[in-house]
């Protein structure tokens, strides 16, 4: 099953909407708790970064037997140098976007630390896809 | 299999016009409109009493005890609670009131306050050691607590375990009057004086111990009248009241929605109140925003206990008799907030909450079916018979919204051909 959801660039105001559905989705499937709760967390960082930095865009989540995919892709800027923006603390948001308590840098390396796997596809200039995997216990 | 859970919001059918109100406003979609009647979803309800609220033929009662209870019992105790005490003038003495219980049919009065003094300290401690993850929750609103089991069921463990003040409260009082008095359980009443339905329902089904010392619960809405009645009798007719054993203004203080946080001297901590904000809040702290707070306390009512659903005078009066009472005791209470609450602690062998307290359980909402690939198969149904409904939300078919419907037909609560629409194009 997959589900698609449009995160607005800039909309605060609906900012997590599209975690939150997707927890809420997850619930009635019956996912354990914890497991829902990282999926959550990881899905809310990538919604943060799409909106900030990417200019919006979309977020796919596949959900199978066997594990959950949640790809975050967006047409924006890119990432220039990934190695660094994997860095705790590192991050590019602007003065503007820090004063509403955002942009501590810690996006990029709380979705590797709540995901089992991250792949990040990005071209300067054309835009960023990350891909979260969470596997589903057996 | 399911466990039946109860609830304490009674659908007086008479009463009910089947007007969908209740089932908008409340927060975890727990109501259906069926053949014409509002129907509680126990399994689902938190008991906020959102719904005795905004129902506008009272149709939705919150259920308690009849005073005429008292009779069945040899000794009856009356726990008061600091919202409790709100609904009166702040200068009108706790020790007139207490008269006024007595002249109702009570024996005797507690004041949860006195408990709240040893909880407080407990919450204290418990606090300083605590090591993560942040923020820890408070225990204080039932409501609350049920949320947290149905919707944040992640958040259990964060939850600070200690004792309700009145449960504590309850559970000395009775062993104490049972030894002093040789009586046996069955024969000593101990009644909570309640704000809202949350507390009625935890006296039948607990969530944070295993059996609970309460006997059973009328609303302050419902022995207002006749106590307001007897106190005024007691202050016509007598000139002198015993005195009445009270705890520290502090503890008071839990009344209101931001008592919790005067008691226990926490700083780095937040308090939220009123059923939406407290959602919105354990949202935050189940996406782990919130961990550099140490502390959260949530009300499911806006201003605390004293805006109960269940409680006889408007909160914002309530909050100031609350004030001017705290501030009466204060100032004959002297001296910092520890030795002030310390003074209070004459019982030496107060119940510890680690004694009684049961951890709290998850209880989140069945999922579509009990495998997951069944359950995938249901939520592709559902998303299906979703897309076919008009996205109005008109609530026709007695759920709040058509999403909400699409889950009811799915789980086998009712069928598609509910909707008006539905069937309208069926006939064309």
């Amino acid at each position: 099953m997959e589900e698609i959801y449009t995160v607005i660039p800039d909309d605060f105001e609906r900012a997590g909407a599209a975690s939150t559905s997707l927890k809420d989705l997850l619930k009635k499937l019956g996912l354990p708790p914890e497991l829902i709760r990282r999926i959550a967390i990881g899905t809310y960082e990538g919604e943060m970064n799409c909106l900030i930095h990417g200019g919006g865009g979309q977020i796919r989540a596949e959900i199978s037997p066997r594990d959950i995919r949640v790809s975050i892709e967006d047409h924006g800027p890119g990432i220039p140098d990934v190695k660094k923006a994997m860095q705790e603390g590192w991050s590019t948001a602007s003065a503007k976007i820090r004063a509403m308590g955002f942009g501590a840098g810690m996006g990029l390396p709380n979705m590797k630390k709540v995901s089992d796997e991250m792949q990040i596809a990005t071209q300067v200039g054309k835009g960023t896809r990350v891909t979260l995997v969470f596997h589903l216990p057996a | 299999m399911r466990e039946t859970y109860l609830n304490s919001v009674r659908v007086n059918a008479s009463r009910c016009t089947g007007c969908l109100i209740c089932v908008k406003d409340c927060l975890v979609q727990a109501i259906r409109v069926r053949s014409g009647k509002a129907v509680i979803l126990s399994d689902r309800c938190i008991d906020c009493g959102e719904c005795i609220r905004c129902c506008p033929t009272r149709a939705m009662e919150g259920w308690a005890d009849p005073l005429s209870e008292l009779k069945k019992y040899k000794v009856n105790i009356a726990l008061a609670t600091p919202s409790f005490y709100a609904q009166f003038d702040g200068n009108v003495a706790a020790s007139v009131i207490w008269e006024g219980l007595r002249e109702l049919g009570f024996d005797t009065v507690f004041d949860v306050a006195l408990a709240g003094d040893y909880i407080s300290d407990e919450m204290e401690r418990y606090i300083a050691h605590y090591k993560g993850p942040f923020p820890l929750i408070s225990s204080a609103c039932p409501a609350v607590l049920r949320l947290i089991q149905t919707k944040y069921p992640e958040l259990v463990k964060q939850v600070l375990p200690v004792l309700a003040p009145a449960e504590a409260a309850a559970i000395y009082t009775r062993r104490e009057t049972m030894k002093r008095l040789n009586l046996a359980p069955g024969q000593v009443g101990i009644w909570f004086i309640s704000p809202c339905p949350a507390k009625g329902t935890n006296i039948h089904q607990s969530v944070d111990v295993a059996h609970t010392a309460v006997t059973g619960s009328f609303t302050i809405a419902s022995i207002y009248g006749p106590l307001t009645q007897a106190i005024k009798h007691v202050q016509e007719t007598r000139y002198e009241v015993p005195e009445a054993i009270l705890g520290s203004s502090y503890s008071l203080s839990w009344g209101s929605w931001q008592g919790e946080l005067e008691s226990t001297g926490i700083t780095d901590a937040i308090a939220a109140q009123g059923p939406e904000e407290v959602d919105e809040l354990l949202e935050q702290i189940s996406m782990a925003k919130l961990s550099d707070v140490r502390y959260a306390c949530c009300y499911s009512c806006a201003g605390g206990c004293i805006g109960g659903p269940c409680v006889a005078i408007n909160k914002y009066v309530a909050a100031k008799n609350l004030r001017v009472r705290v501030e009466r005791r204060r100032s004959r209470e002297g001296g910092s907030r520890e030795s002030a609450m310390q003074r209070c602690r004459i019982i030496e062998d107060f119940p510890a909450s680690w004694r009684y307290i049961k951890p709290l359980e998850p209880r989140p909402h069945p999922p579509l079916a009990g495998d997951f690939g069944t359950a995938l198969e249901k939520m592709a149904e559902m998303k299906a018979l979703d897309q076919e409904f008009p996205q109005l939300d008109c609530g026709a078919c007695g759920a709040p919204t058509c999403k909400a419907f699409a889950e009811d037909v799915v789980r086998g609560f009712g069928k598609k051909e509910g909707c008006i629409f539905l069937r309208k194009g069926k006939e064309k």
